[in-house]
């Protein structure tokens, strides 16, 4: 059941000295990955329907000029987009890797907490019952979605004896979502408007997404990511079984219920600011794990970090795969990502859920 | 004619049930299996009956069955005739269909949530006939020869090849049930990728005309979605029937099933076809009509109170079902919805019953 992948040792890492050679390797992965994620924000200000050379760009940052059209863009749109692309994606991946943690399935991903239904449910009721068309009432709505959604979830799957474990907050959480899905297309079933909407909201998209909507959701990543990084020597404890974690004096419920908490968080307000988007929370633990190991303390911050990263690549892919039109970053990260899904489904010796 | 014997030869002898034997071929005689057969089968004939009788134009139940029986007038033969009976029957059918589907993969795959909604088999099919509605003749070649075989055609080749893609993915020296899910639920969430996009790129006429057949819906349905799904089921249910006894070794798991002489891959592969088979022909009709592939084996395994979802009781129960959730669908909300959305909203709460009472009789 556990989603410990044995340490790898390095060819020339010789038994004494183990700890040594890891904690290099972590601290490199750490400073690539910065690298990596310096260079996706640059290539996500230049890419796009308009090329912007990187030396205009620098221009732009620095000295911002109101009447070159070239900075009007980078500044009034690139640069918000980037940013949300960046906070997101951070959120999407600290929350994949606390729900691995968590329900410790290395195939769990926070969808399957029902946040992304829960949050195109309420969305859709927003748009039918109150005709909310504006992109910041989306992100109330969303949030308040994804929040009951994974209340619910949690609360259902903990029916049994022993509390939520992993294998029933899955069951609950696929079988909340498929509801709230067949609920969702009974209201656009009934109302076209209503899908009209709906369609463009349903592929998660950093587009015509302006700073009102992070500023309105960045502090609930931000308590969110807090609460992450503060739970995870308990995480650590919990992916030795709940029966050791309780052994070793810590309060398992309490974990749990702090790493639903911050999951919603996180999830909920990626979801809120983008709308759906698949894959990242599930791909990014895998990717780290190789060079952080199981330890959270590093596999958390590293999550976030490559989380962005991906976000923002996948979403220049999106401006350039399909010019001068535009490929959603939630459908390019579904096709890169459900191969990569199905390569670990066909490497590894797969654990039963 | 087979000869019901009270004592077969010692050894092959199940205690106080009388079996039907017949050369190398023998069948238990249970009661409890046979009576939910009869219940189910009359639900069935109820819900069909009722279904026809409601809309628009109701017609008493009396005139239903009069009609059937070859009387009435010709407005009532023309309304029970070409318009409700091909569609309830094509919802019977459908949800047979579906229900032996996941009846043989939950078996297959020792797995109650494997079934073929889950594992991307419909919604290949869905996919496929999603391009159909939104792209239509454009697309070149593709587009063309797809849109020029007919939705459902398209919709079937759609499912088979997933299916194939699937399961060719799924192997690595041999099949496990448990890859297979997973790599049906990846493959699963890829079409679904391809889907949003497709809603996106389409005009709104053509996207809710899409988000319909995306639900299941049995509206307008007549005697030609009513003859391929009727041929499936008469050519892959007896096959499926015959190929159910291998479910009884593999239930052991692999090394057990090889033990008692088994040939574990090439059952499973049979068994697998079939099931690809009526679901796609099933989604192909019908549109992926939600949880009936999920629900109604584990219904029937529970009322037959079998060790596994059992061929004949799923059929029952799943045709029976889907027209139940029709009539609800069509006649019991303000707005009539597709059925998929009632199917749905019954079994979504019926696998959170599962669940609470796994949690029950965990505390017991």
């Amino acid at each position: 059941m556990s989603t410990v992948m044995p340490v790898p040792v390095t060819a020339t890492g010789r038994p004494p000295a183990p700890r040594r050679s890891l904690r290099s390797r972590r601290l490199a992965g750490l400073v690539l990955l910065l690298a990596a994620l310096v260079g996706a924000a640059l290539l996500s200000v230049a890419v796009g329907a308009k090329p912007i050379p990187l030396d205009v760009v620098w221009d732009a940052l620095v000295r911002p000029d109101p009447a070159l059209e070239d900075h009007i863009v980078v500044g009034a749109l690139r640069i918000p987009r980037t940013v949300l692309g960046l906070v997101a994606g951070a959120a999407l991946g600290l929350a994949g890797a606390l729900i691995q943690g968590h329900t410790r399935n290395p195939l769990a991903d926070p969808g399957l907490l029902g946040v992304n239904a829960g949050a195109a449910f309420l969305v859709v009721v927003g748009i039918y019952v109150f005709g909310v068309t504006d992109p910041l009432g989306y992100v109330w709505l969303a949030f308040a979605g994804a929040a009951a959604a994974s209340v619910a979830v949690f609360v259902l799957g903990s029916v049994g004896r022993a509390g939520a474990t992993p294998v029933t907050l899955a069951l609950a959480g696929s079988a909340v979502s498929a509801l709230l899905a067949a609920l969702t297309s009974a209201v656009v079933l009934i109302d076209v408007a209503t899908l009209d909407a709906y369609r463009f909201w349903a592929v998660g998209s950093l587009a015509g997404r302006d700073g009102a909507v992070l500023t309105n959701v960045v502090w609930f990543l931000v308590a969110g990511a807090l609460i992450a990084l503060a739970s995870a020597p308990a995480l650590n404890a919990l992916s030795l079984g709940d029966d050791v974690a309780r052994s070793l004096g810590h309060s398992v419920r309490r974990t749990r219920v702090l790493g639903i908490v911050a999951i919603t968080l996180l999830a909920g307000g990626a979801t809120a600011a983008c709308g759906p988007i698949a894959f990242v929370g599930l791909v990014v633990p895998h990717i780290v794990r190789t060079f952080t190991g199981p330890d959270y303390r590093w596999l958390l911050p590293a999550s976030a970090l490559s989380g962005a990263v991906l976000l923002l690549v996948g979403d220049v892919l999106g401006r350039v795969l399909v010019r001068p039109g535009e490929l959603q970053v939630g459908i390019v990260l579904a096709l890169v990502g459900a191969p990569f899904f199905i390569y670990l489904v066909r490497r590894r010796k797969m654990v039963h859920i | 004619m087979a000869v019901l014997t009270k004592a077969g030869p010692a050894g092959s002898r199940v205690p106080g049930r009388p079996a039907l034997r017949r050369g190398r071929f023998s069948v238990v005689w249970r009661p409890r299996t046979v009576l939910v057969l009869a219940l189910a089968a009359l639900a069935l004939f109820a819900g069909l009956v009722v279904n026809i009788g409601r809309g628009d134009f109701p017609i008493s139940i009396g005139e239903v069955v009069a009609v059937l029986l070859g009387g009435g007038d010709r407005g009532q033969r023309f309304i029970v005739l070409d318009l409700r009976l091909p569609q309830s029957l094509t919802g019977a059918l459908v949800g047979g269909a579906l229900a032996v589907s996941g009846a043989i993969t939950q078996a297959v795959a020792r797995n109650p949530l494997a079934s073929p909604d889950i594992i991307g088999i419909t919604m290949g099919a869905s996919a496929t006939a999603v391009f159909v509605i939104v792209v239509g003749g454009g697309f070149g070649a593709v587009g063309g020869l797809l849109s020029s075989a007919g939705l459902p055609i398209a919709a079937l080749v759609g499912g088979l090849l997933t299916a194939a893609v699937i399961y060719g993915l799924s192997w690595r020296k041999g099949i496990q049930g448990f890859r297979l899910v997973l790599v049906g639920i990846g493959i699963n969430a890829m079409l679904l990728a391809v889907v949003q996009w497709l809603l996106v790129v389409a005009e709104l006429y053509e996207a809710a005309r899409a988000t319909v057949w995306l639900t299941g819906s049995l509206n307008a349905r007549g005697w030609e979605h009513v003859v391929p799904v009727a041929l499936a089921l008469v050519v892959l249910v007896p096959a499926a029937l015959v190929l159910a006894h291998a479910l009884g070794a593999l239930q052991f798991g692999d090394d057990t099933a090889r033990g008692l002489g088994m040939r574990v891959d090439r059952a499973r592969t049979w068994l697998l076809v079939v099931a690809v088979g009526l679901a796609a022909v099933a989604t192909a009709s019908a549109g992926p009509i939600a949880f009936v592939a999920l629900v109604a084996p584990q219904i029937a395994q529970r009322l037959v109170g079998a060790a596994r979802p059992p061929i004949a009781a799923s059929l029952l129960v799943g045709a029976a079902l889907t027209v139940l959730a029709d009539v609800v669908a069509r006649t019991a909300l303000p707005a009539p919805l597709p059925v998929g959305i009632v199917t749905a909203v019954i079994g979504a709460p019926y696998l959170l019953y599962l669940l609470a009472r796994h949690g029950r009789e965990a505390r017991t």
